[in-house]
C-alpha cells in the first residue's frame, strides 16, 4: 500500500516571523519546520503502513525555498521518501494554485491513499484538501480520527460535534487527518541518520506539466487587500474574592455564553 | 582545524530536546522531592535509542563516540533534567567501555545488546570509605570459588545500585598490599541474596540514589571477569578520560539552563522601577557564565574528537571537566543570586540547577585531583603524595 501524506514546511510558530508588507503575506526565509497538523498524518499513513504489512509512506510538499528541515522530520519519523516542488514562479500561490502543483505532484506518485491535514497552522483555510480530491477526481473524506483500511475500502470515523459518522469509501481517496487523533512519534537516533539518505526528489513546475501563468501571483485568483494587525489583548478583569467570587465569574462566564 | 557546525551534532540535539521538551522542570522537581527513579523519560530515550547510541552498531547500537553522547548528555542536562535526568542515563550510555574494550566475547554478547536497547541498568562500584581518592586501598576482595569468584567487602557512593541489575565492581583479587596491581574488574549481579543496598540521604539529585552497597560472599561466575585478573585498575583508566569528557558535557547543560532562566528573570524583574538586567552588577556576571561556558564546551569538544580518533586526551578531559565544572557553578550560582530570594524557592527551579551543578566539582574525581593530574602527568612536577 502507498499513502502519500501532503506536509506543509512552515515557520516555526515559537518564533513566527513577520508580515511582508509589499507581498502582504508571511515572510518565509526563514528556517522552515515540520506543520505540527500534518504530523498526524504521517504518524497516522505509518501505522497504516505497519498494519498492511507492506507498502510506504512518500511525502509531498511544496515550499518558497528548497527547504527540506520539516521533511527530514518525517522521514526520520519513517517516510521512505519525499517529493519536494520548490519554484519561484511558485511565489504568492492561493490555496488552488497550491492545491494544483500538489495534484500534479500526488498523481505522479500513483498513491492508494492520500492524507492530508484537515488545515495548516499558518493559512488554516482549509480548502486543500478537498481542492486536491476535487482536481484528482478522487472521493474526499474530511476529519477523519480514524482510519481503517479494507481490502480497495477505507472505513472512516469522520469527527463530528456530536461525535463521529462512520463513512466508507473507494480507494484511493483524499482524507484529511483531524489534528491529536493519535499521538506522533519522535524520531528516534537511527530514524534521524536514516532521514539523511533517503531521496528527496525536487521537482519544478515545468517538470510537473504545469504552466506558471496558472499558480504564483500569476495565477492567484486571490488577492489580498488589506492586513491589519490584530488587536492588542485587552487587560482581563480582576475579580477580588468578597465572598461572592464564584457567582460573579459564573455570571462573567454566562454572559459569553460558554456555560 | 574546523570549527563549522557538525550537522550530525545538531540533529542529535534536536532529537534529544524533542523527547525532554515532554519532561519538564516539574517533572524533575517532584521526583527530586520523592526520591523516585525518572523510569518514564528512561524508557522514552532509550526507545529513541538515545541510550544506546555509543554502543558498536554489531551490537545493535548507534554505533557513535564520546563526541556524540556527549551532546546527548548536555541537552538532558539543558533541559533541565540536570543531573537527575543525566545519571540515570549516564553509566548505560557509556560504562560499559571496559566491557566494549576488554570485555570476552560471552561478556559482550550477553550485555552488550541490552545496554543498545537500554533494557540494562549499570552501576560502577570504585568508591570506598576506607579508601577514598587513593584507589590503591582498595579492599573489597574476590577470592576464587571453584571456576568462578566470592567477593565480599563494601562500597560506598554507588550511583543507581538501587535500580541496577549488575555492577562493574573493581575489587581486590592480590594481595592486601598490592596496591593498584592486585585489582580486578568484574561485571556482577546485584543478587538482593547477597548484596545489602542503602541509600545515602543527600544535597542532591536525589531521583537517582547513590548508595552504600554491602557485598555479602557474592558469588561470581568466571567470565564475569572483564579483561585479565590483575589489570582491573588500567582497564578502568581506560574509561576515565571519556567518563570526565561527558560529566563536563552535563555540567555545561545545567550551567546553560540555570543562565537561560537568569537572563529570563533579568528582562522581567522590576525593581526601582527598571529591569534587573539593566544593572551590570546583574549582566556582567550573566555574560562571563556564558562566555566560561562556551570555553568550557570547546575543551570538551576538542577531548572528545582526539579520544574519538584515537589520541592522547588525558590534560584535555581534564581540563575540560576542571573548566565545565567550575563554569558549571558559577553559572549556577549567578542564576540564584540573579533571582534574589526567589533563587531559594522551589518553584523558580535554580536552586536545583545549583545543588546539582555544584556535585561535579567532586565527581566523579574532585577538582584538585584535577589539577594534580595536570600539575604532575602534564607539567611534569613533583608527586605531592
Ligand atoms: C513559493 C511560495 C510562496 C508562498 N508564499 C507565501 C507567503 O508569502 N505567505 C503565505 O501566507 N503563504 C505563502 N505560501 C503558502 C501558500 O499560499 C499556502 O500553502 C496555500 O495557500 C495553502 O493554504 P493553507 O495553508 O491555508 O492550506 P490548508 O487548506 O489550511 O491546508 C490543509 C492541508 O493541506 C496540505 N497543504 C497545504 N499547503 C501545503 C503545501 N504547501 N505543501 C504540502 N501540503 C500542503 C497540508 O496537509 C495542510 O495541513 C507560499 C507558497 C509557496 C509555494
Ligand atoms: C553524588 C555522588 C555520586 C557518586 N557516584 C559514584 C559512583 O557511582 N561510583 C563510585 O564508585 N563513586 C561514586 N561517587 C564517589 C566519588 O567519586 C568520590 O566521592 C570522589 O571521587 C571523592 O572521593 P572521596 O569521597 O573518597 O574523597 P577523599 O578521597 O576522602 O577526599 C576528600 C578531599 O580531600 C581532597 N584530597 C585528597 N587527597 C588529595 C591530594 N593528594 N591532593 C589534594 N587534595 C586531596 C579531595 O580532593 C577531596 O576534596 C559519588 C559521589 C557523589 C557525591
Amino acid at each position: 500500500m502507498k499513502v502519500v501524506v501532503c506536509v506543509k514546511q512552515i515557520p516555526d510558530p515559537a518564533d513566527p516571523g513577520e508580515l511582508d508588507p509589499d507581498s502582504k503575506t508571511l515572510r518565509r526565509d526563514v528556517k522552515l519546520i515540520l506543520d505540527e497538523s500534518d504530523s498526524y498524518g504521517v504518524e497516522m499513513a505509518l501505522q497504516l503502513v505497519d498494519t498492511a504489512g507492506e507498502g510506504e509512506v512518500h511525502l509531498v510538499s511544496m515550499v518558497p525555498n528548497n527547504e527540506v528541515s520539516g521533511l527530514r522530520t518525517a522521514l526520520a519519523m519513517g517516510a521512505a521518501g519525499a517529493s519536494l516542488i520548490s519554484d519561484e514562479c511558485l511565489a504568492g500561490s492561493d490555496a488552488l494554485g497550491t492545491a494544483k502543483v500538489l495534484a500534479k505532484a500526488i498523481a505522479a506518485q500513483e498513491p492508494d491513499l492520500v492524507l492530508t491535514a484537515t488545515e495548516s497552522s499558518d493559512g488554516y483555510t482549509g480548502t486543500v484538501p478537498v481542492q486536491i480530491a476535487e482536481l484528482l477526481g478522487l472521493p474526499s473524506v474530511t476529519f477523519a480520527k480514524e482510519i481503517e483500511i479494507d481490502g480497495s475500502t477505507a472505513k472512516v470515523k469522520r469527527q463530528t460535534e456530536a461525535g463521529y459518522d462512520d463513512v466508507e469509501c473507494p480507494l484511493p481517496a483524499v482524507v484529511s487527518v483531524t489534528a491529536g487523533v493519535v499521538e506522533p512519534r519522535y524520531p528516534s537516533f537511527k530514524g534521524i541518520m536514516a532521514a539523511k539518505n533517503k531521496p528527496v526528489e525536487e521537482l519544478t513546475v515545468e517538470a510537473l506539466g504545469i504552466d506558471a501563468g496558472e499558480v504564483g501571483w500569476a495565477g492567484s485568483r486571490q488577492d489580498i487587500v488589506e492586513i491589519t494587525a490584530a488587536p492588542v489583548r485587552e487587560a482581563g478583569e480582576i475579580i477580588e474574592d468578597e465572598g461572592d467570587a464564584h457567582e460573579r465569574i459564573v455570571a462573567f462566564l454566562d454572559e459569553l455564553k460558554v456555560l | 582545524m574546523d570549527f563549522s557546525p557538525d550537522e550530525d551534532h545538531d540533529l542529535i540535539a534536536e532529537g534529544v530536546r524533542a523527547v525532554c521538551g515532554d519532561f519538564g522542570d516539574g517533572y524533575w522537581s517532584d521526583l527530586d522531592q520523592r526520591h523516585e527513579f525518572p523510569w518514564e523519560f528512561y524508557a522514552r530515550l532509550a526507545d529513541g535509542g538515545w541510550v544506546g547510541i555509543a554502543v558498536p552498531e554489531e551490537y545493535g547500537g548507534g554505533g557513535r563516540g564520546i563526541a556524540e553522547a556527549a551532546v546527548v548528555l548536555r541537552t538532558i542536562a539543558a533541559s533541565g533534567a540536570a543531573m537527575n535526568g543525566c545519571s540515570a542515563v549516564h553509566l548505560t550510555i557509556f560504562g560499559l567501555n571496559p566491557v566494549v574494550v576488554f570485555g570476552n566475547d560471552r561478556l559482550k554478547e550477553t550485555f552488550l545488546p541490552r545496554a543498545a536497547t537500554g533494557d540494562l541498568h549499570v552501576a560502577f562500584g570504585v568508591t570506598e570509605a576506607n579508601a577514598g581518592t587513593d584507589t590503591s586501598q582498595i579492599s573489597t576482595r574476590a577470592v576464587r570459588d571453584g571456576d568462578g569468584w566470592r567477593i565480599r567487602g563494601q562500597k560506598i557512593w554507588t550511583s543507581k545500585a538501587l535500580e541496577s541489575e549488575v555492577v562493574l565492581l573493581l575489587v581486590r583479587t592480590g594481595e592486601a598490599d598490592s596496591g593498584l596491581d592486585g585489582l580486578s574488574l568484574f561485571l556482577a549481579d546485584l543478587d538482593p541474596d547477597h548484596v545489602d543496598i542503602r541509600p545515602i540521604p543527600k544535597v542532591a539529585r536525589n531521583a537517582v540514589a547513590s548508595c552504600e552497597v554491602f557485598y555479602d560472599d557474592l558469588p561470581v561466575e568466571g567470565w564475569r571477569l572483564v579483561g585479565e585478573e590483575g589489570q582491573g585498575f588500567r582497564h578502568i583508566l581506560h574509561g576515565l578520560n571519556p567518563e570526565r569528557i561527558l560529566l563536563a558535557s552535563e555540567a555545561i547543560g545545567i550551567g546553560e539552563v540555570a543562565l537561560e532562566r537568569a537572563v529570563t528573570y533579568a528582562k522581567d524583574r522590576n525593581v526601582f522601577g527598571r529591569p534587573i538586567g539593566m544593572n551590570q552588577a546583574i549582566s556582567h556576571p550573566l555574560a562571563k557564565a556564558r562566555i566560561e561556558l562556551h570555553a568550557a564546551w570547546l575543551a570538551a569538544q576538542e577531548a572528545a574528537w582526539r579520544y574519538d580518533h584515537g589520541l592522547s586526551c588525558g590534560e584535555q578531559a581534564n581540563s575540560a571537566k576542571y573548566l565545565a565544572a567550575e563554569a558549571s557553578f558559577m553559572a549556577a550560582d549567578v542564576a540564584l543570586q540573579t533571582h534574589g530570594g526567589m533563587g531559594f524557592a522551589t518553584e523558580y527551579h535554580v536552586e536545583r540547577y545549583w545543588r546539582e551543578a555544584r556535585i561535579q566539582r567532586t565527581v566523579p574525581v574532585s577538582q584538585e585531583m584535577t589539577l594534580n593530574f595536570v600539575a604532575q602527568k602534564v607539567m611534569g612536577l613533583p608527586r605531592s603524595y
